[in-house]
């Protein structure tokens, strides 16, 4: 009787232990239904700019509106001025470096390579107005451009080549009359467009993000939260959170999944576990570039080739440029699988001058820093831009040339053609000594991806990552991940102990089957 | 073993012994089936669910671990185990050479002395080796992000690395010892008494009235 109480609680209490390990919490719906709540509710402004009588009047130029909205927001400009958006640089500290800043001014790219010396035409994205060379000082109130972030009639846009000036125009009266919250259309407007041309850099940011549908940005779809760019990038004083580690080097001010999702926002406990060593992002974006192409590569030495005397262009299939004579070759793909690399949230850059001395492998141009030890690094999805750009071999530094100008004849590689003036003239103007000869050698941009986030259905599968082949991780190799790694001593050890076993059972199997047969044999005799 | 023996039905395995047996055998079977394809030797029950199941199955195990060291302790039965070199050679030879000529088996099994010498050192060294060190390494690998995430310095394991290789080589060692196992089963008086045995409770063993009686016989000397 006893036994049978033994054995009958025994299974009692293995039942419910299963029971309880299968149990899923609830919590995770619950908070997201508490989200969904939240971000239904959609933003009423307290004030009608349009009912102001400051802005009842005809504005002649674009700084004469930031002088009206400065006359009642009488300290924003000092936010502003604070700001990156309008530095074109941080602070930063960077080990190796110390305290530096960083930014536009001194860092550069493997795109359109930097800014200085063509600010004609990059200051199109700068909030400013008026920034026609390096010499723009970032002191005037009146320059600050409050409506290219701020204008929600939709019609407010910089132009090309003006120095940060609107275009031709326009009605600024109605734009001041309807300022507001900043929306999609303001950020993208230069966010989806950097490096020249629609998803060129990010790859996660394009104009599809506009208005996306569901499979492209879970959060961002009309069709579901419908999301905005403030949303997450919230900002205090005009200081927002989120930045870019093109030119970011620290870790703070971070925008973030979890500061909505929390870092346990699964059911699955085994997936909570995840996001101590992998960030959200790695499962969650299982690729970008899904709508439009994104720029993979750029290849400057071959550009200047020239029909005709006259500048060329070449398109794909899908209408992007994979040959320009002012910019060289490109390389674009869609529907990209991420590449993979540890993080911890600080980086190191290329900045100008840095002398090169390696140039056998590519060189980074930005280091994102991170490894399995270190207990702050996640693994995060990253868009890896090559480039092959222009390089002086002698001085041992990467060449900024002067790209930009309005004229032919001032040397601007983009009108004249001329490799060795636009070096020589780009580099005088960031005055670092140029040797004459120019090479071309090849560098990496890392880009983190943020954005274009799948629904629950299309996140990465376990086995995309746990498998042995091929797998999403297959080129990080400093630790061990289940499913993929293995010992092959303690795998053939493992194996031929099996095999040895099972030889070793046949063998005396058999000599007992035909000894025992023998046997019979015998006594039948 | 010549046909005058007298044999007698003994109840030689009881109801929980036999549960936990099967219990263990299941338990084991599915552990290993898991567990490989979470090594990544081949794709069934998919990753995800090879490592829920896995998991589940660990945990099952680990009760019915600490209910079998229960039952092995209030009963005594953990005595079957103490190793022995008193007819180890002859057991070793029985196996080598005996078996093929139908020679007796040297060890009687009996009520309280089930084991022969060789399984007292098998099954003792799985006991309190190859299965400690599977649930401990299993253990690690279940739980070894958890230090990191609640900053329990001393307790960091930095790499899977280890726990996982040994978690690996035992559960080789552990199917080996199955396939050894499965055969070796076939050995006893007939090719099914020693399953029908497992099965049941009830065995056929030589009648040698002594060994009943006297329980003391069995307490090896030397241990």
């Amino acid at each position: 009787m006893r036994k049978i109480i033994l054995s009958l609680s025994l299974i009692g209490v293995i039942l419910l232990s299963v029971v309880i390990f299968l149990q899923p919490t609830e919590t995770s719906e619950a908070r997201l239904t508490l989200l969904k709540e939240k971000y239904a509710k959609k933003h009423v402004p307290s004030v009608d700019h349009s009912k102001l009588p400051e802005l009842q009047k005809n504005f002649a130029t674009p700084q004469e509106v930031t002088a009206t909205c400065i006359s009642c927001h009488t300290e924003r400009h000092t936010e502003i001025m604070k700001s990156s958006h309008w530095n074109w640089e941080r602070e930063e500290y960077i080990e190796g470096r110390g305290i530096v800043r960083i930014g536009k001014g001194n860092a550069v790219n493997n795109f359109c390579i930097g800014t200085q010396g063509n600010e004609q035409s990059c200051a199109k994205c700068h909030i400013g107005f008026g920034m026609t060379d390096s010499m723009f000082t970032y002191t005037d109130p009146k320059n600050v451009d409050c409506m290219v972030c701020h204008d929600n009639s939709g019609t407010y846009s910089k132009g090309n080549e003006l120095a940060g000036y609107p275009t031709a125009n326009l009605n600024l009266t109605e734009i001041a009359q309807h300022i507001g919250r900043p929306k999609r259309d303001n950020c993208g407007t230069c966010h989806f467009f950097g490096g020249g041309g629609n998803n060129v850099k990010h790859g996660d940011l394009e104009k599809s993000m506009f208005s996306p549908d569901k499979s492209v940005d879970v959060h961002m779809a009309a069709d579901g939260v419908d999301l905005v760019c403030v949303d997450c990038h919230t900002a205090e004083n005009h200081q927002m959170l989120g930045k870019v580690y093109s030119l970011s080097s620290m870790n703070r001010d971070r925008s973030s999944c979890e500061q909505c999702h929390t870092n346990e926002p699964h059911a699955e406990s085994m997936l909570n576990e995840h996001t101590v060593k992998v960030a959200c992002q790695s499962c969650h974006i299982p690729e970008y570039a899904k709508v439009n192409s994104t720029k993979m590569s750029w290849d400057w030495s071959t550009a200047g080739k020239l029909r005709n005397g006259e500048p060329f262009h070449i398109e794909d299939s899908l209408g992007n440029h994979t040959y320009l004579s002012i910019k060289g070759t490109f390389t674009w793909d869609r529907n990209v699988k991420p590449d993979y690399i540890w993080f911890n949230g600080t980086a190191d850059h290329y900045l100008l001058g840095d002398v090169v001395n390696d140039t056998t492998k590519p060189l980074k141009i930005n280091t994102l820093k991170g490894s399995y030890s270190d207990h702050d690094s996640k693994i995060i999805p990253v868009k890896i831009h090559k480039a092959r750009q222009p390089f002086d071999p002698v001085n041992k530094i990467l060449i900024q040339p002067k790209l930009f100008s309005t004229e032919k004849g001032e040397g601007a590689l983009w009108k004249d053609f001329d490799w060795q003036r636009a070096s020589r003239i780009g580099m005088e103007d960031v005055n670092l000594p140029f040797s004459g000869q120019i090479s071309f050698i090849e560098t990496e941009m890392y880009w983190p991806l943020n954005h274009m986030v799948s629904s629950k259905e299309k996140t990465v599968q376990c086995i995309e990552c746990h498998t042995r082949d091929n797998g999403r991780l297959a080129g990080l190799n400093d630790f061990y991940m289940p499913g993929r790694d293995y010992n092959s001593l303690v795998e053939t050890a493992g194996v031929g102990m099996i095999l040895l076993t099972f030889l070793g059972v046949a063998t005396h199997g058999t000599v007992r089957v035909v000894s025992s047969r023998k046997k019979k044999k015998s006594q039948e005799v | 073993m010549s046909d005058s023996t007298n044999f007698k039905k003994v109840y030689i395995y009881k109801a929980f012994e036999r549960f936990w047996h099967w219990m263990q055998a299941l338990l084991i079977f599915f552990l290993a089936f898991s567990g490989f394809e979470i090594h990544g030797s081949f794709t069934f029950l998919g990753f995800e669910n090879a490592v829920k199941y896995h998991n589940i199955a660990a945990v099952m195990f680990m009760i019915l671990i600490v209910f079998a060291i229960f039952w092995h302790f209030t009963t005594g039965e953990w005595k079957q185990y103490i190793p022995t070199l008193q007819n180890l050679k002859l057991q070793v030879n029985f196996y080598l050479l005996g078996i093929f000529k139908d020679s007796p088996h040297p060890t009687k099994k009996t009520v309280l002395s089930k084991l022969n010498p060789l399984q007292r050192l098998v099954y003792l060294g799985l006991k309190v080796l190859v299965i400690p060190v599977m649930v401990f390494s299993g253990l690690l690998y279940m739980f070894y992000r958890y230090p990191q995430q609640f900053v329990i310095e001393s307790l960091n394991i930095d790499s899977l690395w280890v726990a996982a290789v040994v978690h690996t080589l035992g559960a080789f060692a552990l199917i080996a010892f199955i396939v050894a196992h499965l055969y070796l089963m076939t050995t006893g008086h007939t090719v099914t008494s020693n399953l029908k045995a497992m099965i049941t409770g009830y065995e056929e063993l030589e009648d040698d009235e002594p060994r009943e009686v006297t329980p003391s016989v069995n307490e090896e000397k030397g241990n």
